[in-house]
């Protein structure tokens, strides 16, 4: 029986998140999910990396503004791309040059941003 | 160059348990592309946590899915253990593990069924389920549910097995191994079924690593990856390896799980032997006030449960990575140069869940 590591969590800027993600995949971690959460008026998005031999599991975390643009890794890591249409449909983060782009339709959702407390919409606008 | 066609690939599909679309770029018969399109059965569960306090969530966490419902509730409630520090009885882990191996156990079979289905082998589906009707009987018994299981919450569990119960159960799932080798028989050894599976679809180990792939899928190209050696609910105490297949094809896809099937029956009996006396839940007091992500190993493979309390009672965000969801690419990888005629047995051998996907 493996005895696991704890969750790590890295707490990171705008500017490294490609560099990060790129060490991540170099060191043989496959990304296991992102998520955004919206926390005290800023977005908390979080990108987690587990490696399959030792379960260590870390996790990049990038507060960001809700007017921020964040940039995709789907270059680096293509399968983001649905984590990263899940994060622009259900909170509005703003995610750069996704390699495929469902424009806001991934789950079909009518409502703008859903998870996105109403409050927090009328300031981001 | 041939003729190249796009056709759409469900919604609504004969082999497909629930909608998922595909547009599927074809030259003549071959599939070179597929892009999938989800979002038909998007409910909005994960939106409720500003409805439901930490407690009640436990119902909608075990309501993504009508098949994985008992890992839902269990994954969310042992994150949230998590952040409040709470320490269950050893009895109520025990229990946890008991049923999360029936609930993988009636999960693989339904797979098993429509998978017989998909290749027109009607009376082999009929017959797995069948089988499966014994397994949800002693849900129902232990439970008082067939799927939606209610026995979760934050502390422990809410009902026992006592061990009168347990021993029909063991006695009874001698009696399903026997069935189970039977068709393992028609499954593996059928020369039909193995023209449909064999060498269709195959997966490397790198391309599974490169593409995220979870479960019996990444495990049937040789990814040795079993979220259950993490040691969480009772499984620390329990012996068994995860079960692996080097060829990567829908056929290995199929052994996996179906040897997965005996192996949760050893982890059952295991199981059985081995819990303690005790109570069931200890009571919790106060709310959560962190986050954790939590991992458990679903029939379908690793699922990702990020719960993020501040203090108060309702959650500030809750986040459920399903395998399927993580598995999405590794399908649309198969599905390139596969034939137009196996796009339904390669759906199905990532056993697709769209309910948990989408929530």
């Amino acid at each position: 029986m493996i005895k696991c590591p704890e969750n790590e969590l890295i707490t990171i800027e705008k500017g490294e998140l490609l560099s990060r993600c790129m060490e991540m995949k170099k060191s043989g971690l496959r990304l296991s999910q992102a998520c955004a959460a919206f926390c005290d008026g800023n977005y908390e998005l979080s990108y987690s990396f587990a490696d399959d031999e030792t379960y260590e599991y870390k996790t990049l975390r990038l507060p960001a503004g809700l007017d921020e643009e964040i940039p995709s890794i789907t270059d680096i890591i293509p399968t983001a791309v649905f984590y990263e249409n899940e994060m622009a449909e259900m909170y509005g983060v703003k995610i750069q040059m996704i390699s495929l782009d469902y424009h806001n339709k991934l789950y079909r959702i009518e409502e703008e941003a859903p998870l996105l407390p109403k409050d927090a919409k009328s300031t981001a606008q | 160059m041939g003729n190249i066609s796009v056709v759409p690939f469900g919604p609504q599909h004969p082999v497909l348990p629930e909608p998922i679309h595909l547009d599927l770029v074809l030259e003549d018969e071959k599939v070179i592309e597929a892009v999938p399109s989800i979002g038909f059965v998007h409910r909005g569960l994960e939106s409720l946590i500003v409805k439901k306090d930490y407690n009640e969530m436990v119902y909608v966490a075990e309501r993504t899915c009508g098949i994985c419902s008992f890992g839902h509730g269990m994954g969310y409630v042992e994150a949230v253990e998590k952040i409040m520090g709470v320490q269950i009885p050893d009895r109520a882990r025990y229990l946890r593990t008991i049923w999360m191996e029936l609930s993988r156990m009636h999960s693989h079979l339904l797979w098993l069924g429509l998978l017989a289905d998909a290749f027109g082998y009607e009376s082999l589906f009929y017959h797995c389920w069948r089988i499966r009707e014994q397994i949800l009987d002693m849900i129902e018994e232990s439970t008082g549910g067939r799927v939606i299981f209610s026995v979760n919450k934050v502390g422990g569990v809410m009902k026992d097995m006592d061990a009168q119960m347990l021993g029909r159960f063991v006695e009874k799932l001698g009696d399903v191994e026997d069935q189970i080798t039977g068709i393992r028989k028609n499954f593996l050894g059928d020369k039909t079924v193995q023209m449909r599976l064999r060498g269709v679809g195959v997966l490397t180990k790198q391309q599974a690593h490169d593409l995220g792939c979870a479960g019996p899928f990444g495990r049937a190209s040789g990814i040795a990856t079993d979220m259950r050696t993490r040691g969480y609910g009772a499984y620390s105490e329990l012996e068994f390896e995860p079960i692996i297949s080097n060829d990567g094809d829908s056929y290995a896809r199929c052994q996996c799980r179906i040897d997965e099937l005996f192996q949760s029956i050893d982890l059952i009996r295991q199981a059985a032997s081995a819990i303690p006396a005790g109570d069931l839940f200890v009571p919790v007091k106060g709310n959560p006030d962190g986050e954790y992500f939590m991992r458990i190993e679903q029939p379908r493979g690793e699922a990702v449960y990020y719960v993020k309390g501040t203090g108060k009672p309702y959650l500030n965000r809750l986040r459920i990575r399903t395998p399927t969801f993580a598995n999405l690419p590794g399908l649309c990888e198969t599905l390139k140069g596969a034939d137009y005629a196996d796009v339904p047995i390669l759906v199905l051998t990532i056993d697709p869940c769209i309910s948990c996907t989408e929530r």
